[in-house]
């Protein structure tokens, strides 16, 4: 179907520049202290690049293992209603193929799912599809390129990978700032998140700011909801 | 068990806990989340989470708040994402601004 060859294209596009900064979260891993196995198993199996970087960040700041599956579950809650924005036109699905669509329900493949026209359903579905598997084919074979060049290099503040790990937690932010509230809701969790840092175990303050960013959205007024 | 060992149940524990996330989102009748509310939160602790894990990993070292080489990096950064410059270019920019001035003996 020559109809959606653009679709094609764009999940492809897509793909491939997601899976680019797989090499910043294979590198990244393997600094914070994971091998390449851990590594791989992060970015196959969880496959939720802002989820994986979160585990990896509460853990080169000395958090806990408990405190990591906690930040990476609550910021993955979001592929939780992807699902059912997806539902119109992905339900109902066979068993296995409901499983596959689960673990490659992630911000690209919904973003570009849904960017179709909405009477378009084969097209939605290509775009779902194509960009779910494409994103976890091209980030997972970045993530290992990364992580083999991240075990090759030495002190990894030398080559400013710590530096790099805020500027990726900046740019998965960025898109997320549209709103006034937001903005708001961002600055006070920073805030608090640092101002607890001195005194709490690492990887709590992080949760502390998530109970803001909960309390926020429970008193706010009914308006505009950030992607 | 060792602390090697205690990452891999770490590992696991998160993968299964977003699979069962993500699963849950496909099967949940359509009706259920859409509270506004709900909605709202989900979007706000997205949001929160980020801004915090930026906001230690650009100013935390151990238990203390320090400026370093960092500042300067993720003010880089910002300055790319403002100019909608593609993640990996910003990514790859801050780490070669940090490993600079390091060499430079700053930070």
């Amino acid at each position: 179907m020559p109809r959606l060859d653009a679709t094609r294209q764009q999940a492809v596009s897509v793909s491939l520049a997601t899976g680019a900064y797989g090499l910043a979260f294979g590198a990244l891993s393997v600094a914070a202290g994971l091998d390449v196995w851990q590594t791989m198993a992060l970015g196959l199996l969880l496959f939720s690049g802002g989820s994986q970087f979160a585990f990896i960040g509460v853990i080169a700041g000395g958090g806990s293992g408990a405190a990591a599956v906690a930040t990476s579950t609550l910021l993955g809650v979001r592929n939780g209603f992807y699902g059912i924005a997806l539902a119109p036109f992905m339900r109902p699905m066979r068993p296995l193929t409901r499983a596959a669509a689960a673990q490659v329900t992630i911000d690209e493949s919904t973003a570009v799912a849904l960017a179709q026209p909405a009477e378009d359903v084969a097209a939605r579905r290509v775009a779902f599809w194509w960009t779910g598997l494409g994103v976890f084919v091209a980030w997972n074979a970045i993530t290992l390129a990364g992580a083999l060049l991240g075990s090759a290099i030495g002190d990894p503040t030398d080559w400013g990978l710590d530096a790099a790990a805020a500027a990726a937690f900046l740019g998965l932010l960025w898109p997320r700032l549209a709103s006034r509230r937001a903005q708001a809701v961002a600055a006070a969790s920073a805030v608090v998140a640092l101002a607890l840092t001195p005194l709490l175990p690492a990887g709590l303050p992080i949760l502390a700011a998530a109970a803001v960013a909960i309390a926020a959205g429970w008193r706010a007024p009914g308006e505009e909801v950030p992607q | 068990m060792t602390p090697y060992a205690w990452t891999w149940v770490a590992v696991v524990a998160a993968a299964a806990l977003a699979f069962l996330t993500k699963y849950a989102g496909h099967v949940v009748p359509e009706a259920w989340l859409e509270n506004p509310r709900v909605h709202r939160v989900s979007g706000f602790v997205t949001v929160g989470l980020l801004a915090a894990l930026f906001a230690t990993q650009a100013f935390g070292s151990g238990s203390a708040i320090v400026l370093d080489a960092r500042v300067a990096a993720v003010a880089v950064a910002a300055v790319l994402l403002w100019r909608r410059a593609p993640f990996i270019v910003v990514v790859i920019a801050a780490a070669a601004v940090a490993a600079g001035l390091r060499l430079l003996g700053w930070g």
